[in-house]
């Protein structure tokens, strides 16, 4: 018998990547608070979802020439958020609601890596057998 | 990885930001340099911000901050009858900036701001990398 990490950490490491992908676009938000005509995005996780769903159908890369089409995956749901207030200079990014999302993703991440650790530890006391 | 990418976007942010704190020291610091000459006197300065998106299209793509240009103000200048300086022109007249001082220092506050927030991003950041590297040591 093998112990089976994608089973071990369910859904929990594929989470860790897109909240890692999250960080990014929160962050260039924040950064182009003064950009004129810039258009802040995030991630839609109502997406994400579906294509976790559908993910039966996508091709399972088995040879390293295979195009991976998860990372595809993850691509597709980055989105320009909708204007609630419209701007002089065309920028659409809302400083507050950035940073209490960036603080919420950022909660997100850790409470993962909380579960991630619990669960390497519970893999752990397995292995030693007391 | 590309969580790294992120100190990338923030420290392009805070340059950038950086770079408008020093036209605001600029312009403050200028705002009594007396010219002669009408068409010579110091015109208040600005930055340009732009965004570059780098890799797009794909998963490590990134959108930093970029100060395209700095563009000088053409505003008229100020007319000050001084015979006796020694600057002024044949008429007796010496030329200040016309600077909004008030205009400056709201345009600090909010590159300061803007600034803190990429700061604060970047502890943020920091703070998640570190537990990620103790990820299975407790």
């Amino acid at each position: 018998m093998t112990v089976n990490f994608d089973k071990a950490f369910g859904i929990h490491d594929d989470a860790l990547l897109l909240f890692e992908r999250r960080t990014q676009l929160l962050a260039e938000n924040i950064a182009n608070v003064d950009t004129p005509d810039y258009k802040a995005r995030d991630i839609n996780f109502d997406q994400v979802l579906q294509n976790t769903k559908t993910e039966a159908v996508k091709l399972n890369a088995t040879h390293k020439g295979h195009i991976n089409t998860s990372n595809e995956a993850l691509s597709e749901v980055v989105q320009f958020r909708e204007v609630e207030q419209s701007s002089a200079d065309g920028n659409t990014v809302d400083l507050q609601k950035e940073k209490a999302a960036f603080a919420e993703n950022s909660m997100r991440y850790q409470t993962t890596m909380h579960i991630l650790s619990k669960r390497i530890s519970g893999l752990k006391a397995a292995f030693r057998g007391e | 990885m590309s969580v790294f990418k992120v100190f990338d976007v923030a420290g392009s942010g805070m340059s950038a930001q950086m770079l408008r704190l020093n036209t605001v020291a600029s312009n403050l610091a200028n705002a009594e340099t007396i010219s002669g000459n009408e068409n010579e006197v110091y015109q208040a300065r600005h930055p340009v911000f732009q965004s570059i998106l780098q890799e797009a299209g794909n998963t490590n793509e990134t959108a930093t901050v970029k100060v395209s240009e700095v563009v000088e103000e053409d505003t008229a200048a100020i007319p000050h009858y001084r015979p006796n300086h020694p600057l002024a022109n044949e008429e007796g007249f010496v030329y200040s900036p016309n600077i909004d001082a008030v205009a400056e220092m709201a345009d600090m506050i909010s590159a300061s701001r803007s600034y803190q927030n990429n700061v604060e991003v970047l502890a943020t950041t920091k703070e998640m990398l570190l537990r990620t590297l103790q990820l299975g040591q407790g």
